[in-house]
């Protein structure tokens, strides 16, 4: 039986109709809001590729029934930045060249947004212990954590502006 | 002046014309068959064309991978793209901006000397002389041959070569749309495959009547073992698939014995020998010793981070396929064999997947689009695997059981060396044996199975690639027991043999140096005359924290591993330092390559470091599980893969060696990294694993064996 939901996702309200009330969130975002910058890895939420805010904390979109986020506020790696003005975690990405395939990028980068959107300094410990459930296959690691930290230091100065 | 030779690809497609194209003003498009698998190659052929076409990179357009306009370049594999598909692209950018001088030259009624392409414009005697390459690319007869006479701009003067320019996929990668799993096409159906539940499954019988009327379902195909679904959404494609799991019965059948460990049972499997021997034994070595140790790795996932995925519309009898392939030309030929529709009728083009490490499941469901495209004509279908079909169907890269046996003299000299090795192929890419290789067709009525494949030394042996030591030996020999009849695919995994050959030749380099009671890193360099190869040893031991005097036993240590790849490739040598408790921490690791001209320096630190993290990965954590019948390592869960907490720092070093031939260096770190740990493992412990993965179950077991 077909259900009608009202999501917030990037602050702009939308009305999905799901053939299936537990329709995870991966779907709409991909197919009906044609958000196609979260990704599906594995479906049972053990790689981290589909990581999305929820109310500013990452959440696993590929596990999160639709239903659950009604009432909530949804981030996804669009909502973040564009190409063009990107997000200092993007920035920081590209700046040290953090990834191969880029694949895992959009997870961690929205696992690292919760860090970073908490404020405090992310000590090395707290980023590698953040991104403990996110998977990155080609070994880019060492570049992910430097970025993150360099976009840290990056969004800090721009808030104090 | 004699011809020089030519790089393979442009053998094959000798037309500048089907290289370079100025067609659409201001642009100048480069055809490549090499493709982006995460390794940065788009962007380092852009710098290469940009360099040699002396144009600003914004004005090059590389365009990778399509059939309908690429050379046919065969795969992007074995660290060839650089060398050969980068050297081709050179060669014709180099000529075609000649090309473009000679005829302004003509056209302006100057002599060459004295006229120049330089940034889209032609310049006479330094000045601009009113005409772009654009225009005179029109008068260009770009049909003609490439000569590979055109020289190349010189290192020293160049303006993007060796230098680190950034990834031209990444900006939209970290933003938005960029993989193959987010191409949208209007009508777009989302499908799914019903794999059988393991090897040699038959499907006894399907119900569909719980599948038929669930919601946006377009069509359910079954053909022989084969199962299919099309669904308007991608969601009620998931669900319809569970829904067909449900209702299939399979008959299931024990394909293999297989719990014993595979150093037991790879020698115990019907093999096809081959062997190859070079050098004579010294004669009359007093007080040698000799020393045997067997190794072994098992079957290793590709593993990458999205399930294989591909799109297939079928329309009036043409077909057109978009795929993460490594070779879209050989799964052209193979999708035509296996439906048997002509290739003249077929378009492959590639879009970037996640990275790619092999022969994976890219090809396969490239094959799974087709099939069920073909019975929804004009509606593209979009076939994404799932995550256990991923880690259990995509070829696996072959367990392997490596026997070392070597003597050493008084002098610290090696005077004797032979290997023998038993290995799975690890060719079996589509069209590479049979001219299909696709897992859809081996499940279809009728099928087109799989052929037996096996390898010989005198031809293509990947399980002997790295066998063949490094080093100054007067005598060597090897032998390749290929395994035709493991009971799963296998197929190429990045660096195939290279990586257990590499791990047995430098833990056994190890053994040897104690035996002769000399240094390690001092025991290589003594057989080694290759400056190049003793440059990045030096190099590793200087960066490293290096203590080889250190007791041994105290969980702590450091180990060194060195291989050139294939022998032919880059120089790698890396040091490694461990920490053992109950588990194996890598805390810091060095690598030192020598890789020839760099096109992208900070590309090959890149994928040197990804290649140590991977290499760490397979050494300490990775290993398929077959219970007979079936994978049964099927989520993250039971294929650990190496988390944040595991990665070590990393420092790589780059020997600069801009008048040599470029080398490929995807493959060149993984061997290396593995004997490094694998050494400093032994060192810590003082206790040598020589299985893989070095897992605590090992560490405890062998603890447990070892003599106290």
């Amino acid at each position: 039986m077909s259900t009608t939901h009202t999501i917030v996702v990037n602050r702009t309200p939308y009305r999905v109709t799901v053939d299936h009330y537990e329709t995870p969130l991966l779907y709409i975002l991909r197919d009906d809001l044609g958000l196609k910058g979260t990704r599906f890895g594995c479906g049972n939420g053990s790689c981290g590729s589909c990581t999305v805010l929820v109310d500013g904390h990452a959440q696993r979109s590929c596990e999160l029934p639709v239903w659950s986020i009604e009432g909530k506020s949804v981030t996804t790696i669009e909502g973040l930045g564009t190409v063009d003005r990107p997000h200092p975690l993007q920035r920081a990405f590209i700046d040290f060249q953090a990834g191969q395939c880029g694949y895992c990028l959009s997870g961690i980068i929205m696992t690292a947004a919760e860090l970073i959107g908490t404020g405090a300094e992310p000590s090395r410990e707290k980023i590698v212990a953040a991104l403990d459930a996110n998977l990155c296959r080609c070994g880019a690691h060492a570049r992910i954590v430097k970025a993150i930290e360099a976009a840290w230091k990056a969004s800090t100065l721009g808030a104090a502006r | 002046m004699s011809r020089p030779k030519l790089p393979w690809s442009i053998e094959e497609n000798p037309l500048l014309c089907q290289w370079v194209d100025f067609s659409e003003p201001g642009i100048a498009r480069v055809f490549s068959a090499k493709v982006e698998i995460g390794q940065g190659i788009v962007t380092a052929i852009a710098q290469i064309a940009a360099e040699e076409l002396k144009l600003p990179m914004s004005k090059v357009l590389v365009v990778s991978g399509d059939t309908r306009c690429c050379p046919n370049e065969n795969y992007t594999a074995g660290s060839m793209s650089i060398e050969i598909g980068g050297t081709s692209v050179r060669m014709a950018c180099a000529e075609a901006r000649h090309a473009i001088v000679e005829r302004a030259a003509r056209m302006l009624d100057a002599d060459e000397s004295r006229v120049a392409a330089d940034g889209g414009l032609i310049l006479l005697g330094g000045a601009p002389a009113g005409l772009d390459y654009w225009q005179v690319a029109r008068e260009v007869d770009w049909k003609r041959p490439i000569t590979g006479t055109a020289p190349f701009t010189a290192p020293e003067s160049s303006t993007f070569l060796g230098k680190s320019v950034a990834r031209l996929d990444l900006p939209a990668k970290v933003a938005g749309p960029a993989f193959i799993h987010d191409l949208e096409l209007p009508g777009l159906l989302h499908g799914r495959v019903l794999r059988p539940p393991s090897y040699g499954a038959r499907l006894r019988s399907l119900d569909q009547s719980a599948v038929e009327h669930l919601p946006g379902v377009v069509k359910i195909w079954r053909n022989g073992d084969f199962v299919g679904v099309c669904c308007e959404r991608e969601y009620q494609a998931v669900r319809a698939l569970e829904a067909l799991r449900a209702g299939a019965r399979w008959i299931e059948s024990e394909v293999s014995s297989g719990t014993r460990s595979w150093r037991e049972l790879l020698p115990t499997l019907r093999s096809i020998d081959s062997e190859s021997e070079a050098g004579e034994r010294p004669a009359g070595a007093a007080n040698v010793r000799r020393l045997s140790a067997t190794y072994s790795r098992p079957p290793i996932a590709h593993a990458s981070m999205a399930p294989s995925c591909a799109v297939a519309v079928y329309d009036e009898g043409r077909l057109t396929v978009w795929t993460h392939s490594q070779g879209v030309f050989p799964l052209r030929g193979a999708l035509a064999s296996a439906i048997g529709l002509d290739e003249s009728h077929i378009a492959v083009i590639h879009v970037q997947g996640a990275g790619v490490y092999g022969h994976n499941g890219a090809d396969d469901v490239a094959l799974d689009a087709v099939l069920l495209a073909r019975q929804v004509p004009s509606r593209p279908v979009r076939i994404q695997w799932n995550r256990e079909d991923e880690l259990a169907w995509s070829p696996l890269g072959s367990p392997m059981v490596v026997k070392i046996e070597g003597a050493v003299s008084a002098a610290g000299d090696i005077i004797d060396w032979s290997s023998e090795i038993w290995s799975g192929p690890h060719g079996q890419r589509p069209r590479a044996r049979g001219p299909v290789n696709l897992l859809a067709a081996a499940h279809v009525d009728p099928p087109i199975p799989f052929p037996e494949a096996y390898e010989v030394l005198s031809g293509f042996a990947g399980g002997a690639r790295n066998s063949e030591p490094g080093y100054d030996l007067p005598h060597r020999k090897i032998v390749l027991h290929s395994l035709p009849g493991l009971p799963f695919r296998t197929s190429a995994l990045r660096t195939l043999g290279g990586y257990a050959n590499v791990f047995a030749t430098e833990s056994f380099m190890d053994e040897l140096a104690d035996a002769a009671g000399a240094d390690p890193v001092e025991f290589r360099l003594h057989h080694l005359s290759d400056p190049r190869a003793r440059r990045v040893i030096e190099t590793a031991v200087r960066l490293a924290d290096w203590q080889f005097n250190a007791e041994r036993g105290r969980g702590r240590a450091a180990g060194i591993g060195f291989a050139r790849y294939k022998n032919t490739a880059a120089y790698v040598a890396v040091i490694a330092n461990v920490e053992v408790r109950e588990d194996v921490r890598v805390s810091k690791v060095v690598g030192a390559v020598d890789a020839g001209l760099v096109i992208n320096p900070d590309g090959v630190v890149n994928q040197i470091e990804g290649g140590i993290v991977q290499s760490i990965s397979w050494t300490l954590k990775e290993q398929v599980v077959f219970d007979g019948r079936r994978v049964t390592t099927r989520t993250w869960e039971d294929y650990p893969i190496l988390r944040f907490d595991e990665v070590p720092e990393l420092v790589v070093d780059l020997i600069e060696r801009p008048d040599c031939s470029p080398l490929g260096v995807g493959e060149a770190a993984q061997g290396p990294a593995a004997a490094a740990v694998a050494n400093a493992v032994a060192r810590a412990l003082d206790l040598r694993i020589r299985d893989l993965p070095i897992t605590r179950e090992r560490i405890v077991a062998a603890s447990a064996a070892a003599p106290a």
